[in-house]
């Protein structure tokens, strides 16, 4: 029965509603502000079960301004949003922040929240120059106001497999097996359509995938999984995983004492971040990674580590450098088209950025430009190798700042 | 498909799996007695993952250690939750419970998400990577650690629930509330001890599972599920039953994954979840509901 | 004024006001009434099996999934449009619910157990769908959108302004149903089997088969959910759309707004995404900008109305403004 207390509940209910509708409404009376200032509207998803990455992607845009400004001489104002991880979210965010004023829109990490927000901005006509995202239906829709600085998952793994041939040709070993595992997600899924297309025609990379064992990625348990492929006694290991499980699989190969010549990533997230070798200590060492990187040795990341270290003095770069790399490009080229448009009209600004051209870059590959359907060719991966707990890049030799070792130390030839 | 490939993952299964039992065995007491269901049972056993990380964290003291004052702290806050916040709603229609319950969860997972951020923690105790290999079957110690201190811990509240009068006080009260009432117990009181007992039980087997996987904000919501499963396959209401089907589970998940897809081994679970509802709802060791 | 008339007047100035508002508002605020009005109709559709019939799903983002694939399927395979895909969308979704109907019932589950089975059948759906590699599996299905400034209803292509209308159509047809299908005979039988399902068997009613009817009928609406959703975000992944978060989000709607009544399901829809819009406001304004702030707050004000209005929002409110209660 309900308790006779109807008076305050009414009231809660009312005052409820009206404050909803009150700051829901309020916004709706800010005029756009013209003048020197570039609006940037930066969307990452910052809470769910994106965070780790969106937060580590927000902090390349939280030192834009100030870098930029000190480059380029222009002023910049980032507004940011949490996508929440969730593409009902993203979009109503997307609104909201082109409502707010924002000329251009950055974001978002996550491919099908990119694809809502990217709707939105081609229909309101705002450019949307995507940091990090690499389903390549992106950049195939025939938008006129989506850029993409960051490979397809097609270059993505092309980039990846190629590395390990070079890999292989650096250290002189030719392993003649692999076992395949990959992590069954949206990555796990384009790496292996990429592998399954590409691995036969890359000639240096001789070695047969003599088993593939897909996983979960909300399983708590791997065993199984490692103990299947290492029943199948494959020279070593080729990964497509995420942070939690390659942590989770580390172990397990430890446990069960299975140490093939290496584990080898093609280009998905996990080996180089953070976590993996705070948790697994000298069990991280000598694990390969080859993600889209940026360069260790260029000027420009010299500037925006300093900026990092000056805000984030506690924190090493080296775990954000790919996060902030991309997502602080992505605002540069805001920037730099809006330094040659002169203004920041929507159309203005789309076309600018269809002119870019920038040569002094922070991550790996040719200068940034974008083709046709609005997609940069040409960036570039490194292989990054865990050494002495930290992520090192060993390959390309140019951008090097270690020999790779492969294979790792514990491997006994059988 | 060698015999020692699959013994290995039969051991697995079955030591992972008791320790899953044990988290559904706060479960299964708490909805075998209180009739709730508790949909942020996850976020609980979450939440005593992280005292056990920053136990750990502070006094390198062991999970399997921890597990004791976690368990106390957990009975005590579950005791108030239960007698505060839930009581009213035994009554309420399901659906009521459930919002109430996910409304909990939210704001569970969300304040962890605020104070530790988004990074998994973990603990690194010595033994942790360790194993014992007898031929050529191997036995993963942090494992085997789990899931005796999982045993020991159902054996403890089995004798509690069997022998003692608070026990059988707690079952009189499940088996018919109207009776309890008359005979003169006091049902709320004992409620919210269940509901304490059942918090503690999923403290400890929060603890111990910091020793076979990582913890961050999101993976409550994963494991309720998994406590359901566990819960309906085992038998609602039957202790022994919830250890049971917390072994049927790890070791069916073991052997779907050796022998299917291991990614589409949880399919295998909720089918499992599917047949038991609809053919044989009391489980395995349950009473006919 | 009667009863009915005020009932009347006050649906006359609502739809009034629904139709104009992409006069007054501005693109931002559509986008959050198509969401309002999303979850309007998706609670309307789910308080159809619970308000209604009394059968609580915890698993209705599979209805909204399997309609969504259908139509989505139809049109990147077969260029087939949405018009036509909801047809199949509408009988798969019929076929799975009443099939999970028929189990459920024939074996005699009822309340926790079969929230329990909805649950399980759509993560084994979820789950089934990642490895359904011609519809996308985990990376995906996207549907091509072409960059236009036409609309295009035939195929569901268009502005804010347009899925507004669409969806404000939807919401409006469910109202209109669901309000014809209480004063029905349906309506009655269902009140009779939600208040004691063996007081009805005993006065002869066939609880098997109304009971299976208000499952068709709200599996049939919330497959057209889908197909709007598959349009309107034009990607589908299986982990976010079978996702138990969805089926969740589903049923917040009607049970903060009022089961079982005709505009809680509404009123709970709207007052929700307004209240979390405002939230993220409030926030940003507030400089807190530490994530998971908002959801916090979320949590607790549902908490809040779930303790203090266990009967949902709108029947205080009808009261208040003598409309009686379920109006």
């Amino acid at each position: 029965m309900e308790r006779n207390n109807g008076m305050n509940r009414r009231k809660f209910n009312t005052a409820l509603a009206a404050g909803g509708a009150l700051t829901a409404l309020a916004p709706f009376g800010i005029a756009r502000a013209q003048g020197g200032k570039l609006k940037v509207g930066v969307l990452l998803p910052r809470s769910g079960f994106e965070a780790l990455i969106g937060q580590s992607c927000q902090k390349g845009a939280d030192l834009a301004p100030e870098v930029i400004k000190s480059m380029l001489g222009v002023d910049i104002e980032i507004i940011n949003a949490d996508t929440e991880s969730n593409v009902n979210t993203a979009r109503t965010r997307a609104e909201r922040l082109i409502e707010e004023g924002a000329h251009v829109l950055v974001g978002a990490f996550d491919s099908g929240q990119t694809v809502a927000i990217a709707q939105v901005a081609e229909q309101r006509g705002v450019p949307l120059v995507v940091n990090i995202a690499a389903a390549p239906q992106i950049t195939e829709q025939g938008y006129k106001y989506v850029f993409r600085n960051f490979p397809t998952a097609r270059d993505l793994v092309t980039n990846g497999l190629s590395l390990i041939g070079e890999l292989f040709q650096a250290t002189n070993i030719v392993p003649r097996t692999a076992v395949y595992m990959h992590v069954n997600d949206t990555f796990g899924q384009a790496m292996t359509g990429g592998i399954k297309a590409a691995l036969p025609h890359l000639t240096q990379l001789p070695f047969k995938i003599v088993d593939t064992i897909p996983y979960d990625p909300a399983a708590r348990d791997l065993s199984v999984e490692v103990s299947k492929a290492k029943a199948t006694n494959a020279d070593f290991l080729l990964l497509v995983c995420r942070l939690n499980d390659a942590i989770v699989l580390r172990r397990e190969m430890v446990k069960q004492r299975w140490s093939p010549m290496g584990v080898i990533d093609p280009g998905s997230p996990g080996i180089y971040e953070e976590q993996f070798a705070k948790s697994l200590g000298k069990y991280a060492d000598y694990c390969i990674d080859n993600p889209p990187w940026y360069n260790p040795k260029a000027e420009l990341t010299h500037v925006v580590e300093a900026a990092f270290k000056k805000r984030n003095p506690k924190e090493h770069f080296v775990y954000h450098g790919l996060n902030i790399g991309y997502t602080f490009e992505a605002i540069l080229i805001a920037a730099d088209a809006f330094k040659r448009a002169g203004s920041t009209n929507p159309k203005a600004l789309a076309d600018a950025i269809r002119a870019t051209n920038i040569t002094q870059r922070m991550c790996l590959g040719g200068p940034i430009k974008f083709n046709a359907k609005g997609q940069v060719e040409g960036n570039q991966s490194a292989c990054v190798q865990i050494l002495n707990g930290t992520p090192k890049v060993v390959l390309p030799s140019y951008a090097a700042e270690a020999k790779p070792v492969f294979p790792w130390p514990e491997y006994k030839s059988a | 498909m060698s015999a020692s490939l699959i013994a290995n993952v039969v051991i697995a299964g079955v030591l992972t799996g008791l320790v899953y039992g044990l988290m559904a065995l706060g479960l299964s007491v708490i909805f075998g007695v209180v009739r709730v269901v508790n949909f942020a049972h996850g976020e609980m056993m979450t939440i005593a993952m992280y005292a056990a990380v920053l136990l750990f964290g502070a006094f390198k003291l062991d999970p399997l250690l921890a597990a004791l004052p976690v368990a106390a702290l957990f009975f005590g806050l579950g005791y108030a939750l239960q007698a505060g916040l839930i009581n009213p709603f035994i009554t309420r229609p399901e659906h009521s419970q459930f919002i109430l319950l996910v409304a909990v969860a939210t704001i569970l997972t969300n304040v962890l998400l605020m104070v530790f951020g988004p990074d998994a923690r973990n603990v690194q105790t010595d033994y942790m990577l360790d194993s014992w290999a007898i031929g050529q079957v191997l036995f993963d110690k942090a494992r085997v650690f789990a899931a005796l201190a999982a045993l020991a811990t159902a054996a403890g509240l089995f004798t509690f629930f069997r022998y003692s009068r608070t026990g059988t006080a707690i079952r009189a009260c499940a088996d018919n509330h109207l009776g309890a009432l008359i005979v003169g117990l006091n049902v709320k009181h004992l409620y919210a001890l269940t509901f304490g007992l059942g918090a503690a039980c999923v403290a400890v087997a929060g603890c111990i599972m910091t020793l076979l996987v990582e913890v961050a904000p999101s993976v409550g919501p994963g494991y309720t599920l998994l406590g359901f499963v566990i819960v309906i396959v085992g038998g609602l209401g039957s202790m022994l039953g919830a250890l049971l089907g917390g072994v049927l589970i790890g070791v069916s998940e073991a052997l779907a994954g050796l022998f299917i897809d291991p990614s589409a081994k949880s399919m295998f679970s909720f089918g499992l979840l599917i047949l038991v509802l609809l053919l044989r709802p009391q489980g395995l060791l349950g009473r006919k509901p | 004024m009667s009863r009915e008339a005020r009932v009347g007047a006050l649906l006359a100035l609502l739809a009034a006001a629904l139709v104009a508002l992409p006069l007054a508002a501005n693109s931002y605020f559509l986008s959050v009434a198509t969401l309002v009005l999303y979850f309007a109709y998706t609670g309307q559709a789910w308080n159809v099996m619970m308000g209604f019939a009394g059968q609580l799903s915890l698993g209705h983002a599979l209805y909204v999934g399997l309609g969504a694939y259908a139509a989505a399927a139809l049109f990147t395979q077969f260029g087939i449009g949405p018009w036509a895909g909801m047809w199949l969308a509408m009988a798969l979704c019929v076929a799975a619910g009443v099939a999970i109907g028929f189990l459920a019932f024939r074996f005699g589950i009822s309340g926790v157990y079969f929230a329990l089975l909805t649950i399980a059948f759509a993560e084994f759906t979820r789950i089934g769908f990642d490895h359904i590699g011609w519809l996308g599996g985990p990376g995906g299905l996207f549907l091509k959108v072409e960059a236009h400034k036409t609309t295009d209803l035939a195929n569901l292509r268009g502005g804010q302004t347009m899925f507004y209308y669409v969806m404000l159509a939807l919401a409006a047809g469910a109202f209109a149903l669901c309000a014809w299908l209480l004063r029905s005979r349906a309506g009655y039988y269902w009140r009779a089997i939600r208040e004691d399902e063996e007081a009805a068997r005993a006065l002869g009613i066939n609880t098997f088969r109304w009971k299976l009817l208000a499952v068709a009928i709200s599996a049939a609406m919330t497959s057209l959910a889908g197909v709007f959703f598959a349009f309107y975000y034009n990607n589908l992944f299986p982990e976010q759309i079978f996702h138990i978060s969805q089926s969740i989000e589903i049923i917040l709607g009607p049970i903060v707004g009022g089961v079982g009544t005709l505009f809680g399901p509404i009123l709970g829809a709207a007052m929700l995404t307004a209240l979390a819009d405002a939230l993220n406001n409030l926030v940003a304004a507030m400089g807190w900008d530490i994530p998971g702030v908002k959801q916090v707050f979320y949590g607790v004000i549902l908490l809040l109305v779930v303790m203090f209005v266990p009967n949902g929002i709108w029947p205080p409110i009808a009261k208040r403004l003598g409309l009686g209660r379920g109006g």
